[in-house]
């Protein structure tokens, strides 16, 4: 940008501008007709642009970025097929909560809705899968509605906002301006998250909190996007209270802290799940009581008192009637807990104890620790042992993304997370694929850091070519493909509740070679067959940093993912690994 | 938006009054809110409200639906709703109006004139063999008149939906109130 700009512009070069002003450093996308304005400023701009293989691929690129930075990702495509190949990552950012900003071209306004060449009513598509959305319909709105997209998209509950964006808007030409914080608060009369918990909840809630003799902290996902990580360790160590950290929430708290119990739901350790179920209290922050950690919901917790902590009132009483509900932005809140408590011990309340509920939560851990039987000699290799050897041999705060299935539920359980912002998934919407594309995004965010794609083979074959993204725009990866040649976890529920009738969830043991796939699209790549070869092959990828390396790993498929709690049961029925069925007793 | 009563008995239903920034698609933010969610509506109304800039939608709810509470914090999250009344229906004035042609031979004009008269409705056009009439009222008052409109042929009927403001309460019939009072009622 020259420092002496004419005050009239184009549309598209007030675009680029005003998300230049916006600190944007990396936009993901792919260019096309409507858009086509837009890519000739980027030229001379500031802005590094990342050219994806499909725009689905951008939107998760931008998710990625969003997820280690916190800043709003930015993917920008064009009208019709390539908004609609926007929609799944969209989706996928609104049930994670993820700040992102989407831009798509759209046909000029004189021939919206003629059923013009590409053209899509994007608008009306993605009005339910995003915060809030807007069709810029003339160019002297584009930078005030920039700065109320990213408002948007990083206050309150984060969230995708859309931009539609005309073709004609981008090439009339205005006169620049940038509003003022002011002039963006005005211009959303109906938009005013409320931030500061109230005083008086939030003082029951310690009151609460200290009369409790079984709490559990229940931390979710909006723990990592109020950026809450310290104030709940102070949290924590002032109470001695056990954190069960969701898989959104993965890596907020230190797994090597004594007080984590690990992941709670569907697929938690048995402490975790267990704890919460037979909790008193449930001090939840920033979560929402989402179906893959309540189980069954009438059966759920069934003793617990709730505090519900979170900044969207609409999650307030949606699943489970909070005792205490407090809206607020969850950092502030737990720094006003914390207060709250540390007043009340000082005017001599004392802490109920916890100590007997504390060594009940121990023994389920010493219990019902993780397992997996080990492969036998000569068998397929076993997918945690290679999860395991590739955390032993990686940086502390090494980040790992992972796609959807079986290898998510292992990643997550047998990582250590001890950094936030260190754990990429799909959490709510479940995108297979997910993993390709949101790791080039994370290592965009965070060059200095190793990411590692952790990914299945269904999901690698969705997403694959950007790969191609990663070697051309020198975005090195590391990949590690669990091939067990079925969609996993589909099969596992198959074998488990269908009896053992498996339709459909193979996929192929011979086709794709994933070696010969991944260095055709210039990639590194290693086969890994027996447990020998396991370290070696870890060993060479962590020294490759000038390159993405992928690893295939062919694992055991009769593998299973334990704890397992079956759907449409509540948390009291979950199947434990058959080698502690001997203890469930003791639950 | 599935509406299961088309008018919402007075049990069941819940009345919002949603001011939204008078903006295009902010019709259809509310609707397919509304639809995502399940929330069954009975009847919507909207118009420009007093400010130019916003419009009021009138929206009659089913309760067994939803909770109410639910449906309010969703409906606040969409950015273009400024504020929202929970309408109670006994503490609000409803009206709606309804617009009716019916087939009256000779032999049965006076008996419908005689209705209208006793409903306190009007006549808006005589054919040879059709009345169109119209009645403005409280929803229920409608459904009687509707009614007792059924025991003639009806040709065509159009009922406008809701639209309801809440009672002055004796506070503020008394004191001068600020017409300008914003914010979140409810």
């Amino acid at each position: 940008m020259s420092t002496n700009q004419p005050d009239r512009i184009t549309g598209a070069q007030a675009l680029i501008r005003a998300l230049e002003m916006e600190d944007v450093d990396t936009i993901f996308g792919l260019p096309g007709g409507c858009i086509l304005p837009a890519y000739d400023p980027l030229l001379e701009s500031s802005i590094r642009h990342v050219l994806v293989r499909h725009e689905q691929g951008a939107g998760h690129m931008a998710e990625g970025y969003a997820h280690v930075t916190g800043r709003p990702g930015v993917a920008m495509v064009t009208s019709g097929p390539a908004a609609t190949n926007l929609v799944t990552p969209l989706m996928d950012a609104f049930m994670d909560s993820i700040p992102m900003i989407g831009i798509t071209g759209q046909v000029g306004t004189g021939a919206i809705g003629s059923d013009a060449f590409q053209e899509c009513d994007t608008v009306g598509i993605t009005r339910s899968c995003t915060k809030h959305n807007e069709l810029v319909m003339s160019a002297d709105d584009i930078p005030l509605a920039v700065r109320q997209a990213f408002h948007i998209a990083t206050t309150g509950r984060p969230g995708p906002v859309l931009l539609d964006v005309p073709k004609d808007v981008l090439q009339n030409e205005m006169t620049w301006y940038w509003p003022t914080d002011e002039e963006v608060r005005a211009s959303l009369p109906g938009y005013r998250p409320n931030t500061k918990g109230h005083p008086r909840m939030i003082k029951e809630a310690a009151q609460m909190i200290l009369a409790a003799e079984r709490p559990v902290l229940y931390v979710g996902g909006g723990m990592l996007k109020a950026r809450a990580a310290e104030a709940l360790r102070e949290l924590a160590e002032l109470t001695g209270i056990n954190v069960v950290t969701t898989l959104m929430a993965r890596g907020v708290f230190p797994d090597d802290h004594p007080l984590n119990l690990g992941m709670p739901g569907m697929h938690g350790t048995i402490a975790a799940t267990t704890a919460m179920q037979r909790s008193d209290l449930l001090i939840t922050l920033g979560a929402r009581f989402d179906d893959r950690i309540t189980g069954k919901v009438d059966g759920f917790a069934p003793d617990a008192k709730v505090i519900h902590v979170d900044i969207d009132p609409a999650e307030q009483g949606k699943v489970r009637r909070p005792d205490v509900p407090i809206v607020g932005d969850c950092r502030l809140v737990t720094v006003e807990l914390i207060e709250a408590i540390r007043e009340l011990l000082a005017s001599g309340v004392a802490q109920a104890d916890i100590s007997e509920w504390k060594s009940r939560v121990s023994g389920w851990q010493e219990i019902f620790p993780l397992t997996y039987d080990a492969a036998e000699p000569g068998a397929a290799l076993k997918p945690q042992f290679c999860l395991e050897r590739l955390r032993d041999s990686s940086p502390e705060d090494t980040i790992v993304v992972s796609g959807v299935g079986q290898h998510q539920m292992w990643a997550s359980l047998h990582w250590r997370f001890n950094h936030p912002y260190t754990w990429v998934n799909s959490g709510g919407l479940g995108t297979m694929g997910f993993s390709i594309p949101a790791a080039i995004g994370a290592k965009m965010g965070r060059p200095d850091a190793t990411v590692w794609a952790v990914d299945g083979d269904g999901c690698f074959q969705m997403t694959a070519q950007e790969l191609v993204t990663a070697t051309v725009e020198r975005i090195p990866i590391k990949v590690a493909l669990l091939n067990n040649s079925y969609l996993g976890m589909v099969r596992q529920w198959q074998e488990m509740f269908y009896d053992e009738r498996y339709s459909e969830v193979y996929l192929s043991t011979e086709t794709p070679d994933y070696v010969k796939w991944a260095e055709s699209m210039g990639c590194v790549a290693i086969r890994v067959e027996s447990p020998e070869e396991v370290q070696p092959a870890i060993d060479m990828a962590n020294s490759i940093n000038d390159r993405t390396v992928v690893i295939e790993f062919r694992t055991d498929s009769d593998e299973k993912v334990f704890p397992m709690i079956p759907a449409g049961c509540t948390n009291d029925q979950v199947l434990v690994h058959p080698s502690q069925e001997e203890h469930r007793s003791q639950l | 938006m599935t509406a299961i009563n088309p008018h919402g008995s007075s049990l069941n239903h819940g009345i919002l009054s949603v001011l939204v920034q008078n903006r295009p698609g902010v019709l259809a933010r509310v609707a397919s809110l509304f639809a995502r969610r399940g929330y069954n509506i009975f009847s919507l109304a909207v118009a420009p409200a007093e400010d130019d800039a916003q419009s009021r939608i009138t929206i009659v709810v089913d309760l067994e639906s939803a909770p109410l509470e639910q449906m309010v914090k969703q409906l606040f999250k969409l950015v273009d709703v400024v504020k929202i009344s929970e309408l109670d229906p006994r503490r609000s004035i409803e009206r709606e109006l309804l617009l009716a042609t019916v087939r009256a031979d000779p032999g049965q004009r006076s008996e419908i004139v005689e209705l209208v008269k006793i409903f306190e409705a009007k006549i808006l056009a005589v054919g040879a063999d059709a009345l169109t009439v119209s009645l403005e009222g409280h929803p229920d008052k409608l459904d009687d008149f509707e009614e007792l409109l059924g025991s003639y042929a009806i040709v065509e009927l159009q009922r406008t939906g809701r639209v309801a403001l809440p009672k002055l309460d004796r506070a503020s019939r008394l004191r001068a109130a600020n017409p300008n009072q914003k914010g979140k009622v409810g």
